[in-house]
């Protein structure tokens, strides 16, 4: 297979090279590596090399919390949502925190990809694969919860237009109606990407491949690719189609998940801003999780040469621009609720900064606005450990905000008798710590069983793959 | 709902309880609940949550066809199970299978008798509703005779007679209790000993006097808890005799109540609250109120609607009596301190209507303070026009205090041979100085006659199990002594027996309860030969008519006992009956247990209740358990404070802490009749308070601390949820509660306004005469069989009560003429309702008479349109709150509504259930509904009538014209919502020399 | 270097259209499954502790059904008749009858006759028979040719679809009202008596969900 054939439309056509003589620009590749030293390195984490103690330890962990996670569900489904913290007035808490938080961290993923494929951003390709993956898991995380926090899950799909003997519809007026189409689409269309992408790799891998039944697992997944012009074609056409497909959605799904709040009467929810605000959010965290997941796995695997500190920045710079909107949001809340002159509105905001949650709210302050204003400082940008840990203060102050979005306003609104507090049951977080493991366990299987970097996309990176236009 | 009256005729009745149907019917359940497979299936279909309500049994039709009894037979697969359907062997003439009939009947408690109709489905009473033709209950009634139905079906009641704790036979005690009395007969029963509750039952108390006649040594006692000693030693030092009083609150311009709950607890609350509120309707036109003044330790319900309330503990009203009454010119001035000002003020009020006010005492106030009030009465002319006197409705009316003391000291002195005790739990509640129950163990032969096998069955040879008052025929006397027969309605589920039929045997008398009652009643009626018809009709009107005890013309001698020696000042300890369980009786009913009480909203328990004054003084926070000790006697019981409670003073509700009731009632709350003696009475003075360290969580059901500081700075009067004004600025702009922008016909909304071309349901609340007292909401549990969720789950906030009554504090906490006011929220049914478009599934919408319509089946219970409610009034089954098992609770429950399982929404229907029941049976007759044809049960039930339902569409209706009126007003209407619920404003009429308390009132005024 | 045959190009492409239609017909099954009588329990005739038969007492002796169902003008529930109802003929007409011994012995140990309920609601849908007769609405509407049935079995689904059917459009089933309970009564032209008996009767299309669920 030639990735040099002329026809191929490469995203990276007019990528200088490092021989353009622009060397300012940090490389998103080692030097010294060549197709075949590529593929060797990326392949052999999947196929040759012996797995290591690491990955069965950090497996096992994973496991056993998503072990918990199934067992808090069972009970779940014995008892009723009664066995978690929610009452009234705060009739949606962690089941619905966690779900857009996880549906939040599955941003990433397709904006990397599509979006980042669109605007032709080379260095998107060592991480793509990865944050395509991530993003499947996270939706899978957050698609639990939409089913399980309602009080009858068994007759969830009467939320599905479908032809019934009640001769009814849903209430086609309902956000959480909209929900449902909108993760459905999103979960499709990034498996969709996520899989074709993956498929040149698989023929790599059943090519490279010892024993047979893998020969044959990975050929079953590869679709029988050969590598042919017309097949690169065919590929790289399907592929733009998805990108440009996807895109919206990254914008779409978040929009709707926060009309889920925008389309209430609830002081606190009932704003018009929220869409903006949680794509921004969404990203936001999206590539936090991103970098809490790459930098361990680039030491773990050794691939410093393929997620280069390049990567790292540049991650480090999306998350300070979404931060700095998502902090922009904070202080427009804060204004609008002033402005408004509305009791309601301006007790919510009182409420949340003094109230009896007060610590959530100015902890989710420290998390996602102060702390990555040291993203400003190139050797933040471009220490893998402070980044980590910004990354971390950055998921923990996502998963606040929902907290307060949700928990806050509802536990104190409209009739001060009717005010009340919430605090959660082992339950509750048993099956939120569960979903991380699921969505550990997921990630640990990709690694170990899948290129976790796009091979042969790594492979036009090299300057040999450069189609000069002189 | 009088429309469904039946008077009930003897054939069918001696039909019903000779046993063709009430049997039939038990048989067929008995049959059930021995049937294993039966409970095989139940827990299979429970586990499945197969009907979308979750329910195995199909309770409507098992409840629908008399004599019916539903079997679950087959594999319940994807299909509903197999049911069989068990018709008549012959069917009784006037009983239409699926419709409900009503009997009229009456609840007796504490001596005083409430008219009641009784709906009956296929035999069985399933709701209580007032009988508007009783004087004492004008179609209210209070919250023990709604919950009463549950007590009936309650599984725990005791079911058997027992010897000694083992099981035996009702002849085995006849034939006992007749060996017995052959060794008393010899010396004319010396030592045949009868302790009764007080009772007004006429017939009980002619078998009584039988009783006597043959065993002329034997002695007749009577206890009840809640007693009223005080109240009839008053009424001897100002008459020289017992004498009981009727108030008529029709003709009082001015009202003082010292320290007496006249509006929620005391006897013929239920009438007089009716009264009293007549006089405070506002409406256009007819802007008088009268004026009421309060003088008490703990915050009731009267209070709440003080026009002048000073909070003073218990111990010091009689002084503020005394100065009171010096002012008027009865006894000497005395000065009442720093209440002197007040005292003057009411007073000289009091004087300028004279024969056009009343005053009144709280019955734990001593004898004396009532007796000042009589003096005052009679020096202001009340006498006669506000108020007159009768003889005491009581069979026996006694000092129960002493005829106590007199039974445990002959008890020791192992003068008593036998002793019945027919009722009430003396082992449990007499008072702790005469250690009742160890007395006890002096006596060789003792029965005991109860409704739960409690503490005093215990130490008693024979336990006999009573009859609910819906099992046994009795009679009674309302508070003015209307007589009303009390007429049962099924057979004895946990065949018990009745006092009378005790007392029968006593008498060797073989009647049943039924003759004895109608034999008795038939030598009285002046019918002569048809007393037949008399004695229907009696049934029917469920009053005897003109049975009311003549005015006696009693002088009250103007003199007034010496001011006894004060006792040890300090901090006082109140005790009174707990407001929701009484003296104890109904620790086993769950539906009073969370009831939420009055003002402090606290449910399950009882507490020290406190001012936050005295509270940071004692240095405790609520929870905190103390221990209170007073001449040796200590009581432990965790503290509540309560804003507007006097301070230096400590309120103790008793009947908690009882260890042989049920399951319910077990463990909750703190036994402290342990600190309730003869010689200390209920106000305890001079106590020691101490700190235990221990700490208990309460479930209160509103977070006051909280509120009393959120209102403190105005943010409710600024959510503008009260609205209160005083009656003169209502007399200069009667519009002056409404709020520019808010009306209740909001703004402009992207949907279409909806058509009414049928009715309108609608429903005004006036806050002006809402007590709180919460019956409202046991009457809507009972009527749409909402579950209880016991303590823990209130304490998560996750109770049921589909309307309940917020209790908002203005103005500053620690003034002692804090505003109170009650403001019962249910459903508002609003036009754009929040929760009808984000439900995905479509489970609540509107209907097109304007119901917010909620269907549980359909729900899934994603509770979105419980966040997404601004009035929280939608409830959530968290978890399996309905009781599925329980045989007698399914009988229980009304068959015109759905049970609701886990994780479904509910909430107020606006009873749905009786609007369509209705408009049906007008499309049969084809008209329309008629203003008044029926109400909700919230309404129904109301004393006050401060709830009004009917048509919006019938400009003519109540609830139309109230809605027009100036004061009323929609609660959260800048939300556009359009609340078909809406409010009449809350008005004080203070006196215009006090006016500088009465200020503050202008602070829940609208905000501009 | 291929793993597979060629041939799996061809099994690969029929086996990923095949899919589609398995989805769809599996959809269309369930779809008519839930409409078949196998889940409504239409048409499966109940055995009764007495094989009544309503085709002789009805089309044979003609009884009228308010002789037996005597509440169903009034009540929600139509009523079962008491054993006393079967004896007023049965104690003179077949005394004897084999088949009768239950009902004899019913009236001797006051045993009530245990029927097997045949036309079941859910618990939550709540129908009133008194104001479906009083508006025109026949007997054979929801029931069927009762008078052809020897044994009764349920004639209609009885799901929710099915009263909407009514609901919604009435004019399409109402009768005039001295033909509810006529078992063979056709209508010559419902077009032209639909919508008059509509309008004499008051009959408003009543599709609120608090009409049948509260």
């Amino acid at each position: 297979m030639d990735p040099r054939d002329p026809r191929l439309p490469h995203p990276q056509a007019n990528q200088p090279g490092p021989q353009t003589g622009r060397l300012e620009r940090a490389p998103t590749i080692g030097p010294g590596h060549s197709f075949g030293s590529i593929t060797d390195k990326i392949s052999t984490i999947v196929l040759t090399r012996k797995t290591s103690g690491g990955w069965f330890i950090g497996f096992g962990i994973a496991f056993a919390m998503m072990m918990m996670m199934l067992y808090a569900i069972g009970w779940l489904l014995i008892k009723g949502v009664g066995i978690w913290g929610n009452n009234n007035p705060v009739g949606w808490a962690f089941d619905i925190i966690n779900f857009v938080w996880w549906i939040g961290i599955g941003h990433a993923g397709t904006l990397i990809s599509a979006i980042l494929l669109l605007l032709r951003q080379s260095w998107r390709t060592s991480i793509n694969r990865f944050a395509e993956a991530m993003t499947l898991f996270a939706v899978a995380c957050a698609g639990l919860f939409p089913l399980l926090h309602v009080g009858r899950p068994w007759f969830a799909y009467w939320l599905l237009p479908y032809p019934n003997t009640m001769s009814l519809w849903p209430q086609f007026r309902s956000p959480l109606m909209w929900d449902v189409f909108a993760v459905a689409t999103y979960a499709t269309v990034s498996l969709l990407f996520w899989y074709i992408g993956l498929v040149p790799d698989f023929a790599t891998l059943r090519d490279r491949a010892k024993s047979r039944p893998w020969k044959i697992l990975y050929g079953f997944f590869s679709l029988g690719w050969r590598g042919s012009a017309k097949h690169w074609y065919r590929y790289e056409s399907a592929y733009l189609l998805l990108a440009g497909l996807a895109t919206p959605l990254v914008l779409s799904v978040h929009t709707i998940v926060s009309f889920d709040f925008a389309t209430s009467v609830i002081p606190g929810w009932h704003t018009t801003f929220f869409p903006p605000y949680f794509v921004a959010g969404a990203i936001y965290a999206g590539f936090a999780m991103v970098l809490t997941l790459a930098i361990p796995v680039r030491k773990a695997f050794g691939l410093q040469d393929f997620i280069t500190m390049r990567h790292l920045e540049n991650m480090g710079k999306v998350m300070l621009t979404t931060g700095l909107i998502v902090g922009y949001a904070y202080v427009m809340e804060v204004f609008y609720s002033w402005y408004s002159g509305n009791i309601y509105e301006m007790y919510v905001m009182f409420n949340r900064a003094f109230g009896p949650y007060w610590w959530t709210y100015w902890l989710l302050i420290v998390c996602n606005i102060v702390a990555p204003q040291a993203l400003w400082f190139k050797k933040v940008r471009t220490s893998p450990l402070i980044l980590f840990v910004i990354a971390m203060f950055v998921n923990v102050g996502m998963w606040l905000e929902r907290f307060v979005i949700i928990v806050v306003s509802l536990h104190r609104d409209f009739l001060p008798s009717s005010w009340g507090m919430y605090s959660p049951t082992r339950w509750d977080f048993m099956l939120f710590f569960g979903t991380i493991g699921l969505f550990l366990t997921l990630l640990f299987l990709f690694i170990r069983f899948l290129p976790m970097i796009s091979i042969f996309e790594m492979r036009t990176l090299l300057p040999e793959a450069q189609v000069h236009e002189d | 709902m009088t429309t469904g009256r039946r008077h009930l005729d003897l054939a069918a009745f001696g039909a019903r309880l000779s046993g063709e149907n009430a049997p039939e019917y038990w048989r067929a359940l008995e049959e059930l609940a021995e049937d294993p497979s039966l409970h095989e299936v139940l827990r299979e279909e429970l586990a499945r949550e197969s009907a979308a309500t979750g329910e195995g049994v199909d309770r409507r039709d098992f409840l629908r066809l008399m004599g019916a009894s539903v079997a679950m037979g087959g594999l319940a697969a994807c299909t509903p199970p197999a049911e069989t359907i068990v018709p008549w062997v012959d069917a009784p003439e006037q009983l239409v299978p699926g419709r409900p009939l009503f009997y009229a009947s009456a609840m007796e408690l504490d001596g005083v008798g409430a008219g009641v109709l009784v709906e009956s489905h296929m035999g069985r009473p399933t709701k209580i509703e007032g009988n508007p033709d009783h004087p004492g209950s004008l179609g209210a009634t209070d919250h023990f005779a709604q919950a009463s139905i549950l007590s009936l079906y309650d599984p725990e009641r005791s079911g058997t007679v027992r010897y000694t704790g083992d099981v035996s036979t009702w002849a085995a005690f006849v034939s006992a209790l007749q060996a017995t009395l052959q060794t008393l007969r010899g010396s004319g029963g010396e030592g045949l000993r009868v302790l009764t509750e007080g009772m007004s039952s006429p017939t009980a108390g002619s078998q009584m006097r039988e009783i006597l006649q043959r065993y002329p040594a034997a002695a007749w006692h009577t206890w009840q808890p809640v007693t009223r000693d005080s109240v009839l030693e008053g009424s001897r030092l100002a008459f020289g005799r017992p004498l009981q009083t009727v108030r008529h609150f029709g003709g009082a311009d001015v009202v003082l109540a010292l320290d007496s709950d006249f509006l929620a607890r005391e006897p013929g609350f239920v009438r007089y609250t009716r009264d009293f509120m007549d006089r405070r309707r506002v409406r256009a036109g007819a802007a008088t109120m009268n004026r009421l003044y309060v003088a008490e330790s703990m915050p009731t319900p009267t209070g709440t609607m003080a026009d002048h309330r000073v909070a003073i503990p218990a111990g010091e009203i009689e002084t503020l009596a005394r100065a009171i009454a010096g002012e008027i010119g009865v006894g000497t001035r005395v000065d009442a301190g720093a209440r002197s000002a007040w005292a003057e003020a009411v007073a000289r009020d009091l004087r300028a209507h004279p024969g056009r006010s009343i005053v009144l005492a709280g019955e734990n106030q001593p004898p004396a303070v009532h007796a000042i009030v009589h003096a005052i009465n009679a020096a202001l002319g009340n006498a006669g026009r506000t108020v007159h006197y009768i003889e005491p409705v009581e069979a026996n009316p006694v000092n129960q205090g002493e005829s106590m003391r007199r039974l445990a000291t002959d008890m020791r002195a192992g003068r008593v041979r036998a002793l019945l005790i027919l009722g009430g739990n003396p082992a449990f509640t007499a008072p702790a100085d005469l250690e009742f129950a160890r007395a006890m163990d002096f006596v060789p032969f003792r029965v005991h006659l109860g409704t739960y096998y409690d503490e005093t069955s215990a130490r008693s040879h024979w336990h006999v199990p009573a009859t609910h008052f819906l099992e046994a025929w009795s009679d009674t006397r309302a508070c003015d002594g209307t007589v009303s027969i009390v007429q049962p309605l099924i057979r004895p589920l946990y065949n018990g027996a009745s006092v009378h039929e005790i007392l029968a045997a006593l008498n060797e008398d073989i009647r049943t309860g039924h003759e004895i009652v109608r034999d008795f009643w038939r030598e009285r009626a002046r019918t002569g030969a048809d007393f037949d018809a008399t004695w229907n009709r009696w049934l029917h009107d469920g009053v005897i008519p003109d049975s009311a005890l003549p005015p006696v013309s009693a002088p009250a001698s103007g003199a007034i006992p010496a001011a006894a020696p004060r006792g040890a000042a300090g901090i006082e300890v109140v005790l009174r009956p707990d407001p929701m369980i009484h003296d104890g009786r109904f620790a086993n009913n769950s539906w009073l247990q969370e009831l939420p009480k009055p003002v402090t909203k606290l449910t399950w328990d009882n507490a020290a209740l406190m001012s936050p004054a005295t509270a940071s003084v004692l240095k405790v926070a609520n929870g905190d358990v103390i221990e209170i000790e007073a001449g040796g006697r200590t009581v432990q019981a965790p503290v509540w404070s309560v804003p507007a409670h006097a301070d230096d003073s400590i309120t103790l509700d008793y009947g908690y802490g009882a260890l042989r009731t049920g399951e319910v009632g077990r463990g909750t709350g703190t036994d402290v009749y342990p600190f309730r003696t003869l010689a200390g009475g209920d106000i305890v003075r001079g106590v020691t308070v101490r700190k235990t360290g221990r700490r208990v969580r309460l479930a209160t059901v509103q977070m006051h601390h909280e509120l009393a500081w959120e209102l403190a700075d105005g943010a409710g009067a600024r959510r503008n949820i009260v609205r209160s004004g005083t009656l003169d600025r209502y007399r200069e702009n009667p519009e002056f509660l409404r709020v520019p922008g808010l009306e209740i016909k909001g703004g402009p909304s992207l949907y279409p306004e909806w058509p009414y071309e049928t009715y309108a349901w609608g429903m005004v609340i006036d806050t002006n005469v809402c007590t709180g007292c919460g019956i409202c909401t046991i009457a809507c549990q009972a009527e749409n069989s909402i579950p209880v969720v016991g303590k823990e789950q209130v304490l998560v906030g996750r109770e049921m009560h589909w309307i309940r009554t917020d209790h908002y504090y203005k103005g500053d906490p620690n003034d002692p003429d804090i505003g109170m006011y009650n403001v019962p929220i249910p459903c508002m049914h609003c036009e754009n309702a929040p929760c009808e478009p984000v439900c995905p599934v479509e489970a609540t919408s509107h209907s097109d008479e304007g119901i917010n319509e909620m269907t549980y089946n359909r729900c899934v219970g994603t509770r979105y349109c419980a966040n997404n409610c601004p009035y929280k009034v939608r409830r959530f089954n968290f978890l399996s709150y309905a009781d599925f098992e329980t045989e007698s609770y399914k009988a229980m429950r009304n068959p015109d509504v759905t049970v609701r399982s886990r994780g479904v929404m509910e909430k107020c229907t606006y009873c749905i259930q009786r609007i369509n029941e209705h408009r049906i049976e007008a499309e049969k007759d084809g008209r329309r509904i008629r203003d008044g044809e029926f109400t909700t049960a919230c309404a129904q039930a109301c004393p006050t009538r401060a709830i009004r339902f009917g048509d919006l569409n019938d400009s003519d209706s109540d609830v139309a014209r109230l809605r027009a009126e100036p004061l009323n007003y929609g609660m959260l209407t800048e939300l556009n919502t359009q609340p078909r619920t809406s409010y009449l404003g809350a008005l004080k009429n203070p006196n215009p020399e006090l006016a500088r308390r009465a200020a503050p009132a202008s602070s829940t005024e609208p905000a501009e | 270097m291929q793993v597979f045959h060629r041939s799996a190009n061809t099994l690969s492409r029929f086996s990923i259209f095949g899919a589609v239609f398995l989805v769809a017909f599996a959809l269309w099954f369930v779809y008519q499954l839930n409409r078949s009588p196998f889940a409504t329990g239409q048409r499966d005739v109940v055995t009764q502790p007495v094989p009544f038969s309503h085709e002789h007492h009805v089309s044979g002796l003609g009884i009228d059904c308010r002789y037996c169902h005597t509440s169903v003008e009034t009540s929600s529930f139509a009523g079962i008749p008491p054993t006393a109802t079967c004896m007023n003929c049965h104690k003179q007409i077949w005394t004897g009858a084999a088949m009768l011994e239950p009902v004899r012995a019913s009236l001797r140990e006051g045993e009530p006759i245990r029927w097997q309920r045949v036309h079941r609601l859910p618990e939550f849908v709540h129908f009133n028979h008194g104001i479906h007769i009083q508006k025109g609405i026949g007997c054979v509407s929801c029931h069927g040719r009762v008078d052809q049935m020897p044994l009764v079995w349920q004639e209609k689904p009885l799901s929710m679809s099915w009263c909407l059917e009514c609901h919604r459009a009435p004019e399409e089933f109402v009768r005039p009202r001295d033909k509810v309970f006529d078992m063979t009564w056709e209508p010559e032209d419902q077009d032209e008596i639909g919508p008059r008996l509509v309008r004499d009767y008051g009959i408003r299309s009543k599709t609120n969900c608090s009409i049948c669920h509260y």
